[in-house]
């Protein structure tokens, strides 16, 4: 079988319909772990994957200028993906009828895993490989997969997040190659928040709330967000979900 | 035109900063704090990053590239568009099932907003605000007496929105601030694009280049089909996550100004 261009860690295809692929998955969940190899285990052996790993003690910085800014995309299309695997490998949308639903969710999962998989092939090219951020670990033990509410709440949280970065990251883009990539994937980010927003209260305003959105000049609450890195780092960091320890000290700030 | 003569003068550094001239014009918008309505619009220019976005190849589609001002006025026709549309429809008594009213109530609003501020923005240089006929002119559209109708157009101009927007960062790269608010109005028509594609039925997101809008639009649609991100070929990659449909429905794709105008030009009267 030809190998594909672009090595997807497997714990992903966990989701596939394989049952038995399932069950290794289940058997991983819940376990503490210890490093970010720990992801690695059952994938194809791949000798060409150099160790990107910092060293014990070592903690990695995101870098600088467009490298830095396409690591912290990295990073955040990482968490989405690693949030919509469990979602998918949860009792909430395995229980769901075939239907719109679940449909969204399973699309939200796909899309997130292909923006994951094309920023670190961007990256790859880009830099070396010691500059490219790690497979990081993650802990959604804070939220329920099993509960309707919960996964749709913090959807949402991440999606509408993923827009205000973007959004924030763009005038910080000095390539337009970059730059447009960006703003290919911030639109689909924003459709997903609407998405899941109508899901939660559907009808109602909150595909494009008053809460999540701003004001500009005081023409009216109209705008999406755009939030500097550090405040979304922030944030995020807030959340608990992410495990492994990276440091962003060295981003562009104009 | 000789488009690589074009791409070589982008990356000749004197011409790059020739291009200051185009940023000479936009010290009108020093004063648009003297707009009272808005009067807080921050067009920090002085303390814009003089930094100049590196030129590159994939500035083919932009090798025309047309100055902030013609932009933003660009974007205020849609805008203008848009919000005469909704209000329009709004108006129209029996038209919008109660159900759907406060989504159209938003989605005007916004539209509103977006209006205003690009009109504050633009001052002196904002242009008229054009006619319109949503009936699509020619076209006979019964936009306003089928609900069906209003809602294939309104899919039609929020997306429209979202891909004119995308298409115009490299222009307004050099300019922090113009390139943020256009980044926070363009997710806005996205959000917008997705609950009325998804109250017509359809997904929130576009699949290839399909559509179910009047074959007069395919232009709207044309190139989301596109599979090729960054130079790399993504179709035939991620099989066991969506396949193709899911690589075109993760990007969504520009459009240049003169197809965004052609769109539109359906829908105004020219005196």
């Amino acid at each position: 079988m030809k190998k594909p261009l672009i090595k997807v860690q497997t714990s992903e295809n966990l989701h596939s319909n394989k049952s038995n692929s399932r069950r290794h998955f289940l058997k991983m969940g819940g376990l503490a772990v210890a490093g970010s190899s720990l992801l690695l285990v059952g994938c194809s052996n791949d000798d060409d994957d150099p160790m990107t790993n910092p060293p014990a003690g070592d903690v990695f910085d995101l870098g600088s200028g467009d490298v830095g800014i396409l690591n912290y995309a990295y990073a955040l299309e990482q968490l989405e993906a690693a949030f919509y695997t469990n979602v998918l490998n949860g009792s909430y949308w395995m229980g769901l009828s075939a239907g719109k639903e679940k449909t969204i969710l399973e699309d939200l999962y796909n899309h997130e895993v292909i923006h994951r998989e094309f920023f670190k092939t961007a990256l790859g090219a880009a830099t070396s490989a010691d500059k490219v951020l790690p497979g990081l670990e993650f802990d959604f033990t804070g939220v329920d997969f099993t509960s309707r509410n919960s996964v749709l709440a913090t959807a949402k949280v991440l999606e509408d997040t993923g827009v205000a970065a973007y959004n924030g990251a763009g005038k910080l883009i000095s390539n337009t190659d970059y730059l447009l990539i960006a703003g290919k994937i911030v639109s689909v980010e924003a459709r997903h928040a609407s998405a899941i927003a109508d899901l939660i209260n559907p009808g109602s305003t909150d595909f494009a709330g008053d809460s999540v959105l701003v004001d500009l000049g005081g023409s009216g609450v109209a705008y999406d967000k755009a939030t500097a890195p550090s405040d979304i780092i922030t944030a995020v960091g807030a959340t608990g979900f992410i495990k492994t320890k990276f440091t962003a000290n060295n981003l562009p700030t104009s | 035109m000789n488009l690589l003569k074009i791409l070589d003068n982008l990356s000749n550094e004197e011409l790059l900063n020739s291009k200051s001239s185009r940023r000479g014009s936009l010290d009108q918008f020093k004063n648009v704090g003297k707009n009272i309505a808005l009067a807080s619009i921050p067009f920090g220019l002085a303390a814009t990053s003089s930094k100049a976005k590196a030129a590159t190849s994939s500035m083919a589609s932009a090798a025309f590239q047309a100055s902030p001002t013609d932009v933003l006025n660009f974007a205020l026709t849609l805008e203008y568009l848009e919000r005469n549309f909704y209000r329009m429809g709004l108006d129209t008594t029996g038209l919008i099932p109660d159900a759907d009213k406060d989504v159209f109530a938003q989605i005007s609003k916004h539209e509103d907003a977006h209006v205003a501020f690009l009109v504050a923005a633009l001052g002196d240089n904002a242009i008229a605000e054009p006619t319109f006929d949503f009936t699509g002119k020619g076209l006979m559209l019964d936009t306003f007496e089928n609900y069906q109708t209003f809602l294939a157009l309104s899919q039609g101009f929020e997306d429209t929105g979202v891909r004119a927007y995308k298409g115009q960062a490299g222009a307004l790269a050099n300019d922090n601030d113009l390139l943020t608010y256009a980044l926070q109005i363009h997710s806005i028509e996205a959000r917008h694009a997705s609950q009325v594609r998804r109250m017509r039925g359809e997904k929130g997101w576009i699949t290839r280049n399909n559509n179910t809008l009047p074959d007069a639009f395919s232009a709207i649609y044309g190139g989301e089909q596109n599979t090729v991100q960054g130079g790399v070929e993504l179709a035939g990659l991620f099989g066991d996550f969506g396949g193709v449909d899911a690589v075109t429905e993760a990007f969504d794709e520009p459009l240049t100004m003169e197809t965004v105008n052609a769109i539109a030009t359906n829908f105004i009267v020219t005196e």
